[in-house]
């Protein structure tokens, strides 16, 4: 649990905030906060793998971009390996850079189109400064080989590709400089779902013989259900909900993880479900009401839901739950 | 419940590219070009225009050219085109090359297809030279309002430019003491601004000193002003106010349309890394750890280039039509041969001699359009909401 890192944790969360101004008028005045991650703890241990789970526009992303510093946090802490890396400078966050690596949704925005898959995973050997071209030549055809695709496409351009296939360089990307932790923002949301499961299947095989640690972000719940150890479920910018795969997906505690899993489309007709999915959108992050986030659309709320903030309640199992109630607390 | 015992090699049903001859991007692109038969005819009419021009340099160079557009013979004046020379009355150095006057003589019995051959290389180093300058400050600027763009310009880094600026305008008006002091009060500023910058979160800033760094405006919106300013003069009778002040060597003239012809490609630019630094490939060249430089040149820019690249094109039209307009009004460089003062001495002679003002008035006409054409055909081709019609 994220209270305090286990020796061999590999990244470890705490309290992550990151709030965006909106602003209007003339003078561009800040007009209220947009907290698109408002006090997000996670840990993720060596070889294991997290899923984080959530709407649209809950966060997630956000989270993936934090933890790789691509936007500076507005608090918390991160902890990768022992060193809190939250205000590291530039120059000290590039051989942390090597050790963090992310996986992106769209496989068609995230190969450069102007250059050759070759060139694209070459641009990660040119941080290592090890070895000369013909060292990196013979690392990209390993690399390629290592994702399921033949060594000789170095040379092809990204729109020859299909989607499935662009998703494996982008795989062989991130894997260029031996990171140990890899953020998969989504990396099967938009692939159909024959290929989705090959390139789950390999993100499994990669865990499996290098030892990787994942951060999985998804909105599909079978997806995580089938590749994470743990699950975290987020809204509007909070846990809702964490703990082991099996116990989230066999006796979901907090309403809105039963909401979800009730989306979930059952491969058997005439089977009831156990409980009401939602009605609605995610509100807007802007300005929300104090009080519980998940609010507006529970079915359990009740009036001390609109008037307290809700703890992170500890399940004796090892869960968290953001939910007074499903716990009689 | 997704089928997850597959194996993890690529099937079929991913798609069977990897058979297919290899196409670059550039291939695909000339094949769309070539069906555009316009767009080919101004391509075709501007290697020609190239090789003419690049060929006139070579031929109207030096002391004593192949084609001397400079030599008189008052004698031979006001010739019509093709008509052969008067062998009694011209030296044998004076003849023409070419054994008679193609285009003609002008007023002065000087060889118009000579001269138009000099025009055509000004006409090309002009258009190339003032785009080129154009396209370099268009991608400098609009690169940084479009990658940096939101970063903040406080008073101290206005204070210290204005001083380094005021202090280098000083030295060149010759205040040599006044200007250095200048230089050294801004290096000053901007040294402070530097060690306070960098032990910045780590101590108070010191009383007095927090008032550099109080943030006037962003770096866009400097950038942004200045592009919008600048588009708010004529440009041509900016260009001809400059032109009047300073001596007209054509140098000058190249560097001055350049100066001023840049606002189209810095907004391209700034509006391309707009939506480019959003994009997952140079979130992955960060995540990368690339640096911020070969993240702008290696994986910005040349993603950039197309909408440049077609206004370039047409850019090097109306830097031949400025050139050729300037020296028409007589701001020309009066050394050279150009399109312009050709076609401008022309006009007194119209109606005796019409092929002093038809000749290059029709080549600055063609070589206008070709580039024109080209351009829009290029713009077609690079615009990939178009080129699914195709």
């Amino acid at each position: 649990m994220a209270d305090q890192g286990t020796d061999h944790s590999v990244l470890l969360v705490k309290g992550l905030k990151k709030y965006f101004p909106v602003r209007r008028g003339f003078l561009q005045k800040v007009i209220g906060w947009i907290k698109a991650v408002d006090g997000v703890d996670l840990e993720i241990g060596q070889g294991k793998t997290l899923g984080l789970v959530g709407e649209s526009g809950c966060g997630k992303t956000t989270v993936g971009q934090l933890i790789l510093r691509l936007i500076e946090a507005d608090a918390g802490q991160i902890v990768f390996r022992d060193q809190d890396i939250t205000a590291f400078p530039p120059e000290e966050m590039k051989p942390l850079r090597k050790e963090m690596q992310i996986i992106f949704q769209d496989p068609f925005g995230s190969l450069n189109p102007r250059m050759t898959v070759g060139q694209s995973i070459e641009e990660g050997l040119r941080t290592l400064d090890e070895g000369g071209r013909p060292w990196r030549r013979k690392r990209i055809r390993e690399l390629l080989e290592m994702v399921g695709m033949p060594p000789n496409v170095d040379d092809r351009y990204p729109h020859e590709f299909s989607g499935g296939q662009r998703q494996r360089i982008g795989i062989a990307r991130a894997l260029s400089v031996e990171p140990s932790l890899i953020i998969c923002d989504e990396p099967v949301s938009a692939l159909d779902v024959s290929i989705q499961a090959q390139i789950i299947n390999l993100l499994e095989d990669l865990q499996a013989k290098l030892g990787l640690s994942y951060l999985f972000i998804a909105h599909d719940l079978n997806v995580v259900e089938y590749i994470s150890d743990a699950v975290a479920v987020m809204y509007l910018g909070q846990l809702m909900a964490y703990g082991p795969a099996e116990l989230i997906y066999d006796q979901p505690l907090h309403p809105y993880t039963r909401a979800l899993l009730s989306a979930v489309p059952v491969p058997e007709p005439g089977r009831s479900r156990e409980w009401e999915p939602l009605g609605g959108d995610v509100p807007s992050p802007f300005n929300p009401p104090p009080g519980c986030k998940f609010q507006g659309r529970c079915p359990l709320v009740e009036d001390r839901c609109r008037r307290e903030e809700i703890q992170f309640y500890p399940v004796e199992d090892g869960r968290r739950v953001r939910c007074w109630k499903v716990l009689g607390k | 419940m997704i089928v997850m015992n597959q194996n993890s090699k690529p099937s079929p049903a991913e798609g069977g590219v990897l058979e297919a001859p290899k196409r670059t991007l550039f291939q695909e692109n000339w094949n769309l070009f070539r069906k555009n038969r316009l767009a080919m005819a101004g391509l075709v009419v501007f290697v020609i225009f190239f090789i003419i021009a690049v060929g006139g340099f070579f031929l109207t160079y030096g002391r004593s050219p192949v084609f001397d557009p400079a030599l008189v013979r008052l004698q031979e004046k006001l010739r019509p085109p093709l008509s052969k020379p008067n062998l009694e009355t011209l030296k044998p150095e004076e003849l023409p090359r070419l054994g008679i006057y193609l285009f003609g003589t002008d007023d002065l019995g000087r060889d118009v297809f000579s001269r138009m051959l000099q025009g055509a290389w000004v006409s090309l180093t002009v258009g190339f030279v003032a785009v080129g300058i154009a396209v370099i400050i268009g991608i400098i600027l609009g690169g940084i309002a479009g990658y940096y763009g939101s970063g903040q310009i406080s008073l101290g880094h206005l204070l210290a430019s204005v001083l380094v600026g005021g202090g280098i305008i000083g030295i060149l008006l010759g205040e040599t003491a006044v200007g250095v002091l200048l230089v050294l009060l801004g290096a000053a500023v901007a040294a402070v601004l530097i060690r306070m910058g960098n032990s910045k979160g780590k101590g108070p800033i010191p009383m007095g000193f927090s008032v550099l760094f109080f943030n006037l405006f962003s770096v866009d919106v400097l950038i942004t002003g200045l592009i919008d300013i600048m588009l708010c003069f004529p440009v041509f009778f900016l260009i001809l106010t400059v032109v009047a002040l300073i001596p007209s060597k054509i140098h000058y003239i190249m560097i001055v349309i350049g100066l001023t012809s840049w606002m189209g490609s810095a907004r391209f630019i700034r509006a391309e890394f707009l939506s480019l630094r959003e994009l997952d490939f140079v979130t992955a060249a960060k995540a990368l750890g690339v640096s911020d430089w070969r993240i702008i040149f290696r994986h910005m820019v040349p993603n950039a280039m197309s909408p440049v690249l077609v206004s370039a094109t047409i850019g090097i039209a109306s830097a031949i039509l400025i050139e050729a307009g300037l020296s028409f009004l007589g701001f020309g460089d009066a050394s050279y041969a150009t399109w312009g003062n050709i076609l401008s001495s022309g006009k007194d002679f119209l109606f005796d001699a019409p092929w002093l003002t038809f000749v290059p008035g029709f080549a600055v006409l063609t070589v206008v359009l070709a580039f024109n054409l080209f351009g829009e055909g290029l713009r077609d081709v690079l615009n990939p909401k178009l080129k699914e019609r195709h």
